[in-house]
């Protein structure tokens, strides 16, 4: 789906481009706008009042969704930010060493990763715990990182969902080859058995060589390769605007396959343009990228103090935008939920937490032979030296010789 | 009655402040900014954030976004367009988040930044220091608290250093700006803020050279064994050596401080003398820093070592999940067991 493209500074000839330090008053004002507005190309089914819009395109990727399925989405939202909230929590109290929060993001993960199916396979990088989620992997699952404990050891295979990558971009590459095997093994056509991976990366990982490389590559072989940016406006403290002039999505273009914004923060939108994308994927029109319009909500993660570098003023708007409130609204409003359904989830939503809250406190700490484990596929006599070694020195506390 | 003798200093004009490694690094910058109107500093959230360590901090703010840019995510083109900079003629100073997060940037460092002078018959300077926090100790996740000086050190063309105290990091930092050859300089992260290091900064005091190791405590006569070390180890090592002398054994601390090129002078110069080396690093032992000061003082001390130079580094593992850290950092400890085991040689 070609694009025009839109340029927030400067227009196309319209003189010298005016250094991207000074940014004229009326380039503020535009790139404030471009910030919490998605402009005229977002795709929106579910408005932040709770308000269904018809969409030709992507109504059709959502005709199951009725009251039921909905209040089943709503459900994973309450829960995924309910957990998070907990895991923000339990960082302050000394619990974890650090948690990366997603507070705001429920919508562009929870659709987008309700979207997949099972035989497909997702990469994360590392704020995804909402796609971890919807892809079977327990959140109590995912504490040993922020615990510090591990590295992430969930069973990738059988969830689809590759492990935590903190190194910003790299994983898109990954993702790439992946789904080039996908295609070169023959999972790409029109059958049943069709597959896709997503990958997904925030906005200032658009800046990396290896999210480019990655565009690249999954153009030239035809992946199946669904690239979800989550563009929530900020990375740590450098505003969207410092990493493109061009509104992200509008890059698909210049790689040669479709790019195309919807609100991240409309949990069905999401749904319906990832499973759109998914499609497409699959049946050999890949790759994709979609941009979800969203924001971070809470801090980077919580070492970041963002009062540094940003207006609260900027959150106050989009809460008004909050991917789980247009949810309950629409259904309180059609006649979906009742009270009594709010309650319930709520009510589940604290159990969720508190039994994550009483796994976090009992997890134990890894025995000191956990690190010289897995470094290699065989045992290596170099690292079993070492190990004797280490061991036999701590063995030496024991018997009083220090 | 004389009149109570009034102070020459006044505390406000004082040349000498009381500093962390952290703020001291911070006036360097300041200082080589305010010299040299070709310094620039260019980084991920290194303006109004003032960088994830705060290191610069107030820059942008009174150099203006031309001279502190809050450059896009990508290590790679920070360090490349550092390059072209400096072949304009500025002198950037590039800060990498974590040393985890330089690999995006190796290829930059490894086929141009290193190699730009021999290639053009020196022609060409390139002028670039590269600041990486490192080390570990900080309960982080992956990639945040790893020690990859090695690779920088093995790599021809490049300058590396490491401070461990704030008058170093003051005094470093801005002998690194000027230096023309490109400086890798590695900042020991977990001290940035250490209260217990700060130290009194004289920035009017006339500096050591940039390219020498320092012996920071002598071990006397009687010492018994040299213990070498650099950036955040050094104070591991101190400790060991006070440890060591309240149970009567005088260990010598040397810190590197430059790790490319070494300044193996004075570890041979102790060696000769105590017979006994410990080289201390957290980073992983093979093919590493400590192979290469185990190699060149065997080579120039064999005659003198009364035991093996002896290593206490990170094992040749991947940094651990931070939970495990303590057992993977050399620690006062482990350093002391070495010295046990080298004197019962
Ligand atoms: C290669 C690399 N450089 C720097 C970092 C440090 N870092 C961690 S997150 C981040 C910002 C990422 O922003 P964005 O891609 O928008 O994702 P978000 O965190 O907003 O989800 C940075 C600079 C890193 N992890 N990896
Ligand atoms: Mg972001």
């Amino acid at each position: 789906m070609p694009s025009p493209e839109q340029w927030t500074r400067p227009e196309p000839g319209a003189g010298p481009a005016a250094t991207a330090a000074e940014p004229t008053p009326e380039q503020v004002i535009a790139g404030l706008r471009a910030t919490t507005e998605g402009g005229a190309e977002l795709t929106q089914l579910l408005t932040p009042e709770g308000e269904r819009i018809p969409s030709a395109m992507f109504d059709p990727y959502v005709t199951d969704v009725d009251a039921e399925a909905l209040r089943g989405l709503y459900r994973d939202m309450v829960l995924v930010r309910r957990a998070d909230r907990e895991a923000n929590a339990m960082q302050r109290q000394g619990q974890l060493g650090i948690w990366v929060p997603l507070l705001g993001q429920e919508a562009a993960q929870v659709g987008s990763g309700r979207a997949l199916q099972a035989r497909d396979m997702a990469f994360p990088s590392y704020r995804e715990h909402g796609v971890a989620y919807t892809r079977g992997v327990d959140f109590r699952e995912l504490l040993g990182i922020f615990r510090c404990t591990d590295h992430g050891g969930w069973d990738f295979q059988r969830h689809g969902f590759h492990p935590y990558t903190i190194v910003i971009g790299n994983q898109v590459l990954n993702a790439a080859g992946y789904a080039m095997g996908q295609k070169f093994e023959g999972k790409v056509g029109d059958d049943d058995n069709a597959e896709a991976t997503i990958c997904y990366f925030g906005d200032g990982a658009t800046s990396q060589g290896d999210v480019h490389e990655g565009f690249v590559w999954a153009a030239v072989y035809d992946a199946p390769l669904v690239f979800f940016c989550q563009n929530n406006q900020w990375a740590i403290s450098e505003p969207t605007e410092r990493q493109s002039r061009l509104p992200l999505y509008q890059r698909a273009r210049g790689y040669g396959f479709p790019g195309l914004r919807v609100d991240g923060n409309d949990v069905l939108g999401c749904l319906a343009v990832t499973r759109w994308a998914l499609d497409e994927c699959r049946r050999g029109n890949g790759p994709v990228l979609i941009e979800a319009f969203t924001y971070r909500m809470d801090a980077h993660t919580t070492t970041d103090d963002p009062s540094r570098y940003r207006l609260s003023d900027e959150l106050e708007v989009w809460k008004h935008k909050d991917p789980i409130e247009r949810v309950r609204v629409h259904l309180a409003r059609s006649g979906g939920a009742d009270q009594t359904f709010f309650d319930d989830v709520d009510a589940e939503a604290d159990r969720f937490a508190a039994e994550l809250r009483d796994f976090c406190f009992n997890m134990p700490d890894p025995p000191p032979e956990r690190l010289f484990e897995n470094v290699y596929s065989e045992p290596s006599p170099v690292l079993d030296a070492q190990r004797e070694e280490y061991l036999s020195y701590l063995a030496g506390f024991g018997a009083g010789e220090h | 009655m004389a009149a109570p003798v009034k102070s020459t200093v006044d505390t406000a004009m004082s040349s000498v402040q009381n500093l962390t490694i952290g703020k001291a690094l911070n006036l360097g910058l300041r200082r080589a900014m305010e010299a040299d109107s070709k310094v620039i500093v260019m980084g991920e959230d290194v303006g109004k954030l003032g960088g994830v360590f705060r290191i610069t901090d107030g820059l942008q703010k009174d150099f203006g976004e031309h001279r502190v840019l809050d450059t896009p995510l990508a290590e790679s083109g920070i360090i490349g367009t550092a390059v072209g900079l400096a072949v304009r003629g500025f002198r950037p100073v590039c800060e990498i988040q974590f040393e985890g997060f330089i690999f995006p940037g190796f290829d930059q460092i490894s086929s141009q930044l290193a190699k730009l002078h021999y290639r053009t018959q020196g022609k060409v300077k390139v002028p670039v220091v590269i600041r990486v926090p490192y080390g570990g100790g900080i309960g982080a996740v992956e990639h945040h608290s790893e020690s990859p000086e090695s690779l920088f050190a093995h790599t021809p063309g490049l300058r590396v250093v490491s401070c461990s105290n704030p008058v170093d990091a003051y005094w470093m930092l801005q002998q690194a700006i000027t230096c023309d050859d490109p400086v890798l300089f590695f900042e020991p992260k977990r001290l940035y803020h250490s209260g217990a290091l700060k130290a009194a900064v004289d920035t009017t005091a006339t500096p050591e050279p940039l390219f020498a190791s320092r012996v920071l405590r002598q071990g006397g006569v009687d010492a018994a064994a040299t213990l070498v070390t650099y950036g955040p180890s050094v104070k591991v090592c101190l400790d060991a050596a006070t440890a060591a002398a309240e149970e009567g054994k005088s260990l010598e601390v040397i810190d590197l401080r430059t790790l490319s090129p070494l300044d193996l002078e004075p570890v041979f110069e102790s060696v000769r003398r105590t017979g006994r080396l410990v080289a201390v690093s957290e980073a992983s032992s093979e093919s590493s820093l400590t192979s290469e000061i185990a190699a060149r003082v065997q080579q120039e001390c064999f005659y003198s070592l009364e035991a093996p130079v002896l290593r206490v580094t990170g094992f040749d593992t991947p940094y651990p999940p931070s939970k495990l850290e303590e057992h993977f950092l050399p620690d006062l400890d482990r350093v002391l067991h070495a010295v046990d085991r080298a004197l019962a040689w």
